[in-house]
């Protein structure tokens, strides 16, 4: 009943690009999807069906992940409260769907930016909260240490309708080996199949085998192998079309980032409204009338930070903590060796 | 003038208002799309899908377009539908009869048969056979011989592949038997309705559906080896078969769920057929001194498949549709590959929803066809 109610409504989400009407006509400066969320009283974002870390539902229905918090952010800059977000879980299959249909506005799921994606199916990428790569998880006991161990006939459990098929492809294409797909629609189920030895590895994000080794009936016994075949730049992503929308998620993004690189997190955000540098005090709206350019108070970025973190705290909250991934490796700001790299807000 | 009003005047009011409606969705969509730079169109299926599916019937890979992508999916389709159509009416024709059956034994597993199978949702049953009863199936180097030459793993069943050398003279002489089988049965209807004499076609039928074949391999150069499937090595822990032919879990417990699900269905056509056929017919086919064999095959069955088909008709169209749940189960059937992961990678959702929808509807029109075709062929012919 469940499984019928599901596919419903991504077939309602399918059609109802057919039946919205087409009022998305732009004036300047003016968003409507920013109108229509204050008038609703939420911002919809669209997640994952539970990827731990990344954005995941405890018992009692309350979402954590450094992809729940850009949607807090952008509930926190447009709203005032980082809690009115209604989130809709999504497989990889209708997420897009989902977005360009109108029945989120936000989506963030982890989505690897390509140029297809950006250009081709009326999406637009607005930045990168998780660089990621594609790797492989393999049984201890195989003695498998590297992909160049990979033999004829692999059989390669992962999820569909990502880039992950496309990547394993060239990766199995490009060394001459044959290999079974087997391509589940939800992330439990090819847990579940490669845990049960239906497959002899497990490929998909890096974080994504991290977090979902934790899963498994044994995660010891398996090991995730060293080699990236991929990169997997994840970020949120909006639809075309409304480009104020576009950069009020951008920025807000941009904001926790650029907070953790000043300093500037939930704690002391109030207190740095008196510092003495310039641009920690436009990040905590003392200075300048940035909001002005969204349509929003000056406070925005100010809440974001209260509200949500910066990006080291969500960071630290939602990966490091959880035992996912506690070295940050590239999701390091520039400055300290990663290459988190925000233009500045000015 | 007043009646050609009222006959035509409602039915192009009918047609205005779809054909109003049509363009009202065709205009808004168009619109939409445009207001989020989406392209309509089909050039799509002609570009290189760059990913592999697991099964396939025809030669594919990555570097193959979408549209072979699309008659990968629906090949597979095809056969598990074709497969389970074949094991249901078989499954469903031996549980009807023997619901009917006056062995209290065989007629009540029968009923227990088709009460708990129809009454659990499919998915259910797909879910079972694929996540528990497969999943306690071995790993490949633990798995033993089954006939001594097949295994069942929890990767798959392997058997072996057959190896033909002149395969199409072997082709001929099955075809020249089916010829020769046709012409003998109309030989013996012509027989029996002018000189009343009987001859054992069957048997003669069968004879010469095994001597035919088989004296291609004597004197037509054909010969048959087999591939044994061979156990291989991939790491320390893993194996897996190579050579043979490997039918993956998913086929087989997609076939299995459906195959007795709808079954059920189907028993009970047969069972309602069967029992719609009054008894005088049965009592006065009897007092006429046919065989009860004779009574069943030319007096009850012909009757009977009148009532069976049309109903049955419905589940095969049932069964083909239920087979788009293959994708909960990772078997590459249209909906997994193509209005899944195509779907996917090119974002083209109306063009592959649509092009999904109108292949369903081909599909089932076409057994209906078929089926019809049948239906009018059993029919009481007056004449």
């Amino acid at each position: 009943m469940f499984k019928l109610v599901k596919r419903l409504t991504s077939l309602v989400a399918m059609f109802a690009v057919l039946f919205a009407f087409s009022t998305e006509t732009m004036a300047a400066k003016k968003s409507k999807t920013l109108e229509n969320t204050k008038k609703r009283g939420f911002v919809r974002c669209g997640v994952s069906q539970g990827l731990p870390g990344f954005s995941n539902a405890d018992e009692s229905g309350n979402w954590t992940g450094i992809d729940v918090d850009v949607c807090r952010a952008v509930a926190a800059a447009t709203l005032g409260d980082a809690t009115k977000v209604k989130f809709t879980p999504l497989s990889a299959k209708e997420r897009f769907t989902a977005l360009t249909s109108g029945e989120i506005d936000i989506l963030s799921r982890n989505t690897t930016w390509t140029l297809s994606r950006d250009a081709d199916i009326g999406l637009t990428f607005v930045g990168v909260n998780f660089y990621d790569g594609q790797g492989f998880m393999v049984r201890k006991g195989s003695g498998i240490k590297s992909t160049s161990e990979f033999k004829n006939g692999t059989s390669v459990c992962t999820n569909l309708g990502t880039t992950t098929e496309l990547n394993m492809r060239d990766f199995f294409d490009s060394r001459g080996i044959s290999y079974e797909p087997v391509v589940f629609e939800k992330a439990d189920e090819v847990v579940a199949a490669y845990d049960a030895g239906r497959c002899d590895t497990y490929t998909t994000d890096k974080s994504g085998l991290a977090a979902q080794r934790t899963k498994l009936s044994a995660p010891d016994d398996h090991v995730v192998l060293p080699e990236t075949i991929s990169k997997e730049p994840l970020g949120p992503v909006v639809r075309q079309g409304d480009s104020v929308w576009e950069d009020i998620v951008r920025w807000s993004l941009n904001t926790m980032i650029e907070a953790e690189e000043y300093g500037v997190n939930s704690s002391n955000a109030d207190m740095m409204k008196t510092s003495n540098n310039p641009a920690i005090k436009r990040l905590v709206g003392a200075e300048g009338e940035l909001g002005a350019a969204f349509g929003l108070d000056n406070d925005w970025n100010l809440r974001i930070i209260k509200q949500v973190g910066n990006y080291g705290e969500s960071y630290k909250r939602n990966i490091a903590d959880t035992g996912i991934l506690p070295d940050r490796g590239p999701n390091e700001l520039w400055t300290k060796g990663g290459i988190l790299y925000v233009p500045p807000a000015r | 003038m007043n009646n050609i009003i009222k006959k035509f005047l409602p039915q192009i009011l009918a047609i205005l208002f779809v054909v109003l409606i049509f363009g009202f969705l065709t205009i808004n969509a168009q619109t939409n799309m445009d207001n989020r730079g989406i392209d309509f169109g089909f050039g799509f299926l002609s570009q290189e899908s760059s990913f592999d599916v697991q099964f396939s019937l025809i030669e594919y890979s990555g570097s193959d377009s979408y549209a072979r992508a699309f008659l990968v999916g629906l090949l597979n389709t095809l056969l598990v539908s074709f497969i389970s159509i074949i094991f249901c009416t078989i499954l469903g024709v031996i549980i009807g009869v023997a619901r009917l059956s006056s062995n209290y034994l065989i007629k009540n597993s029968a009923a227990w048969y088709v009460e708990f199978f129809r009454n659990i949702p499919l998915l259910l049953q797909i879910f079972f056979w694929y996540y528990a009863a497969l999943r306690a199936l071995p790993l490949p180097e633990k798995a033993n011989a089954w006939f001594g030459v097949t295994y069942m793993t929890v990767k798959g069943y392997y058997i072996p592949s057959m190896v033909w050398e002149n395969l199409n003279v072997f082709l001929y002489c099955g075809l020249a038997a089916i010829i020769s089988i046709i012409v003998l049965r109309n030989y013996a209807n012509n027989l029996r309705d002018t000189k009343g004499k009987q001859i054992p076609v069957l048997l003669y039928s069968l004879a010469l559906l095994i001597v035919l074949p088989l004296l291609s391999f004597l004197f037509g150069g054909v010969s048959l080896e087999f591939e044994l499937p061979q156990l291989k090595k991939l790491s320390k822990i893993s194996y897996i078969y190579e050579g043979g032919i490997s039918l993956p879990p998913e086929l087989i417990a997609l076939v299995l769920a459906l195959s007795l699900y709808t079954s059920t269905f189907v028993a009970e056509c047969v069972r309602a057929g069967i029992e719609g056929v009054s008894k005088g017919q049965k009592e006065a086919a009897a007092s006429v001194g046919l065989t009860p064999n004779q009574v069943l095959k030319l007096v009850i069955m012909p009757q009977a498949l009148r009532i069976i088909i049309p109903p049955t008709t419905n589940q095969y169209l049932n069964l083909t549709k239920n087979s788009s749940l293959a994708a909960a189960i990772a078997y590459p059937d249209l909906v997994l590959v193509f209005a899944g992961t195509a779907l996917m990678q090119t974002g083209k959702a109306i063009e592959i929803v649509s092009i999904t929808m109108l292949t369903y509807l081909t599909i089932s029109l076409t057994i209906a066809a078929i089926m019809n075709w049948y239906n009018k062929k059993i029919e009481i012919k007056e004449k």
